[in-house]
């Protein structure tokens, strides 16, 4: 059961890869009218995300059958999960509006979402007694929904970005966009990187103190530039460490991490700098042209649609469900942990954009990059708060 | 002030922008704009006073603006406080201006000395979260009694400045048969799920007007939110306390007052077994023991009503094993399963012959309560001198000390009395200590074994404010819901001498309702109503 899952999971992958060239090619088409909005390939395009998701949730189904609970329980599970939910968001906008170019962007950054998952350990764990409840469904499922549909409204501002900026010369807004695609390629990045040391098996092994006083072993799967602070290599005829980390630095193995993230950081630094040498201009004026026939308004339109469909929703998962759940697991219905903050502070990102959009005609470039930045707070919620700050929420 | 007459008839208050009546632009603007719809065109008292401290103070609380810049002063406040970890989520046995400054340095210092340590329950914290409430109630008031009278007063015959001017507005030639032609309109209109209202030549449709009382709603969700979270500090509304609970032992339930006692009958800690073939991976990656169940079986007794220090009579309640997320509930309170401690509780030994080793006697020490004397027969006995349950040796004073209560490193002085030695000799026994302080001791005690016993960290919590809290975030959904997911369409259908007059109006959403008065005016043959907005973009 567990190995059909697997397969389910690799083949969603392949599936929504397939959608997001299908949609690429469905923009392309020559008749100018047809090209943004439904059309034959188009129609593909969705029939086959709708595939994907179905074996996605196929996964989603037979890991839970597997593992005897719902399988969001610790990261690779609930960052897949969240890929999944960006899917339906995905689905769900796109029978209102009929966008194609919504996939093309879409479907990839949900494809980097599931793909980043899959670095995290795979293996299905048993559930510690805090997680052993039915709130754990609940909560997490709809809280990544919300989130998922949330992160169309990024995807959305980000199409409005690109095709709106002014690229014909250099600017503050031209840097930032390329800021924000250079962030997805370091994504990428990572993942290629991880997978690449993951396939040659390479480990080198230090002996440090660790964070808590004691004498450990560490294990880096990527070659270390970062070092652990006063680190010993252990393994012989491997490289580095260009320098170590600082000390203060805290947290579970947060050399390791460090590492990672200036390994992610240079080689999105590369694949962008090939692009670009590729490309010979910024990627945002390279993409700008595919985007010269859409309705920037209706883009617009669908990135507060997302935010107003997607911010009941995380509300209700992220903080209601939250807290009844807290209050029955921790004693308290809120305890200013981490996690709960960050979900507080996305639910008031998100209650300024509104109270902006509605009230104080923040629409358009403003509003996307309200957008941006708010799927920023998502992703560090999700990421950094789980990996960096320690809590109640570090089950990974 | 005077209230204001349209040419309608109708008497607005002073201020007013757009009459509540037939939406005649009352203070004109050039007459080729676009109307500003916000809330209306009604009269605001932010809008249309500002004289005084209390106008001045009104106006700023009711300001979308400042509104806003509360929420983000709050996300970044809140931003903060996780930098590093809030005082409650630190070692509690630790100086904590130390902690910071040793863990996070320089930063950590600054971090400790402004406070934000303790952030959330720092004045200005709560202050911002006090004003916000303010901000909610104010702007809500100023906005939602006028919209409520114009959207309550509007009537179907709107003034032709006002449709002309509407952002969505479309002129057909006049049809022939009048009458057919409205109550087709009227039947396209039905269709679309929308409340049709005629007055003569003119339609008004309308649908989903109740999204626009979604925001007030919502923050009247807050507002009881917050006060509920305020309340608590009303004594008796919130009681949370910790208690520590030995196995075999019975206590008095913190906080209800000797009403009710708990006895913890069994602690139970169960793993996973590393063998369990879907977990083996995980289990072995992790390398070490995952906990499956932290576990007190307790029973509930009530006690009946005595005079104070006489002992309770307990009746039994019930018996409940509590776990983690399935907390023991009664009369209100909740007891929840949130720590625990393994302890030594006893500590067996054997009283020997120092040379030969052959037993005399075997005796047990209880940890807790240990006695003076141990009996072992034939005139052997063994007398408790000292009893230090978490023994160090105190330098300054040269003598052995117990830093606290539990037997963490219980540490012995024996007297051991035998016929042979009946002015006894003194034996110093801790854990892996065995000392002879006179160096000619006949006898000796010896180590046999130790039991341990779980102690249960408990917390009792009754939180009268939780309904209140629940309440509000209901109100809160509903009313997100309700504006969010719905919108306020109208459209207006006038027939005058010459054309027809379709003009339209949403509060949000404008893609959906094109669409809707597209379709309907297709259907009716009529031309499509044109966005102005976008014309006046592309002039």
């Amino acid at each position: 059961m567990a190995e059909l899952s697997s397969s389910l999971l690799y083949a969603a992958f392949i599936i929504y890869f397939i959608a997001t060239a299908v949609f690429a090619v469905a923009l392309t088409v020559k008749k100018s009218d047809e090209a943004t909005t439904m059309n034959k390939w188009g129609r593909w395009g969705y029939i086959l995300s709708i595939i994907g998701f179905i074996s996605q949730l196929g996964y989603f189904i037979t890991r839970w059958i597997a593992s005897g609970h719902a399988p969001v329980s610790n990261l690779f599970e609930f960052t897949t999960f969240f890929g999944m939910m960006m899917v339906l968001g995905f689905i769900v906008i796109y029978a209102i509006y009929r966008l194609n170019v919504l996939g093309v962007f879409a479907m990839p950054v949900a494809l980097l979402v599931i793909a980043y998952a899959s670095m995290f350990p795979r293996e299905i764990e048993p559930l510690i007694p805090a997680l052993q409840s039915n709130w754990l469904k609940i909560h997490v499922t709809t809280a990544a929904l919300g989130e998922g549909i949330l992160a169309i409204s990024f995807v959305a501002g980000l199409i409005y970005l690109i095709a709106t900026i002014n690229q014909s010369k250099g600017s503050k807004k031209t840097g930032w966009l390329e800021f924000v695609l250079y962030t997805l390629l370091s994504t990428l990045g990572f993942i290629l990187v991880s997978l690449y040391f993951g396939l040659t098996d390479y480990q080198a092994t230090f002996n440090w103190i660790n964070e808590n006083e004691t004498e450990a072993e560490l294990v880096y799967e990527l070659p270390a530039i970062a070092g652990p602070h006063e680190g010993e290599l252990l393994t012989e005829d491997k490289f580095g460490p260009l320098f170590e980390a600082p000390s203060w630095m805290e947290g579970i193995d947060a050399p390791k991490k460090l590492n990672t993230f200036i390994w992610s950081l240079l080689s999105g630094g590369m694949l962008y700098g090939l692009l670009r040498l590729l490309l010979r201009k910024r990627l945002g004026a390279a993409l700008q042209p595919l985007l010269k026939n859409i309705n920037t308004e209706l883009v617009d339109e669908i990135s507060y649609r997302s935010v107003a469909i997607g911010f009941p929703v995380f509300t209700l998962g992220a903080l209601v469900f939250a807290m009844i759940w807290a209050q029955e697991a921790w004693t308290r219905f809120w305890g200013w942990d981490p996690k709960e903050v960050w979900a507080l502070i996305t639910f008031l990102f998100y209650a300024a954009y509104l109270h902006l959009r509605l009230t104080r005609d923040w629409h358009g470039e403003r509003s996307a990059w309200l957008c941006v930045l708010g799927f920023v707070i998502i992703m560090f919620n999700l990421i950094a708060v789980n990996l960096v700050i320690a809590g109640l929420h570090s089950y990974a | 002030m005077d209230k204001i007459k349209c040419e309608c008839g109708h008497l607005n208050p002073y201020g007013t922008i757009l009459c509540e009546s037939c939406g005649k632009p009352i203070q004109e603007e050039a007459d080729h704009q676009l109307l500003n719809m916000r809330y209306e065109g009604t009269a605001r008292r932010s809008q249309t006073y500002n004289t005084n401290f209390v106008d001045k103070t009104w106006n700023f609380f009711s300001s979308v603006k400042v509104g806003v810049w509360l929420i983000v002063i709050t996300l970044i406040a809140s931003a903060i406080g996780t930098i590093f970890p809030q005082q409650m989520y630190i070692p509690q046995n630790v100086n904590p201006a130390a902690h910071y400054e040793n863990e996070y340095g320089v930063l950590g210092e600054i971090y400790y000395l402004l406070g934000f340590h303790n952030l959330y329950s720092s004045w200005w914290f709560v202050l911002l979260l006090g004003l916000i409430g303010v901000s909610i109630t104010v702007a809500s008031i100023d906005r939602g009694i006028p919209l409520y009278r114009s959207l309550k007063n509007q009537r179907v015959t709107k003034h032709e400045n006002f449709l002309k001017r509407q952002r969505m507005f479309g002129t057909t030639k006049r049809p022939e048969d009048e009458e057919q032609f409205i109550e087709e309109a009227i039947f396209r209109l039905k269709e679309k799920r929308y409340k049709v209202r005629r007055e003569g030549n003119n339609i008004l449709a309308e649908k989903g007007r109740f999204s626009r009382w979604g925001p007030y709603v919502n923050h009247v969700g807050l507002i009881i939110f917050l006060l509920g979270a305020m309340l608590r500090i009303v004594p008796g509304m919130y009681i949370d306390e910790d208690m520590w609970v030995r196995e075999g032992e019975t206590k008095a339930v913190k906080g209800t007052d000797r009403e009710y006692y708990l006895k913890h009958e069994q602690f139970v800690l169960e793993t996973y077994d590393p063998k369990e073939e879907r977990y083996s991976d995980a289990l072995n990656r992790v390398g070490g023991t995952v906990v499956k169940n932290y576990q007190s079986d307790v029973v509930l007794y009530k006690a009946d009503k005595k005079l104070p220090g006489a002992k309770p009579e307990l009746t039994e309640v019930k018996e409940y094993p509590i776990q983690v997320n399935r907390p023991l509930q009664f009369d209100g309170f909740s007891v929840y399963q949130v720590d625990y401690r393994q302890e030594m509780s006893e500590m067996s030994f054997q009283l020997q012959n120092k040379e030969t080793e052959d037993a005399i006697g075997e005796f047990t020490v209880d940890l807790q309560n240990p006695k003076n004397e141990y009996d072992l027969g034939d005139g052997n006995k063994v007398i408790l001198r000292n009893y230090y349950p978490d023994f160090y040796f105190d330098k300054e004073r040269n003598q052995p000390a117990t830093r606290t209560n539990v037997p963490n490193n219980p540490a012995f002085i024996f007297n051991m009395i035998t016929p042979e030695t009946p002015d006894g000799e003194i034996a110093f026994i801790g854990i892996r200590q065995n000392l002879d302080p006179s160096g000619e001791n006949q006898y000796k005690i010896a180590f046999n074994g130790v039991d341990t016993e779980f102690i249960t960290g408990l917390t009792v919590n009754r939180d009268y404010t939780l309904p209140i809290i629940f309440v509000g975030g209901i109100i809160f959904m509903i009313g997100v819901v309700q504006g969010l997911y719905w919108n306020h369409r109208r459209i207006w259908l006038k027939l005058n001498e010459e054309e027809v007059w379709v003009a339209a109006h949403t509060n949000k959403n404008w893609h959906g309702i094109k669409r809707e008065v597209d379709d309907v005016t297709s259907k009716l043959q009529l031309n499509p109503a044109i966005d102005q907005q976008e014309k006046k973009k592309e002039r």
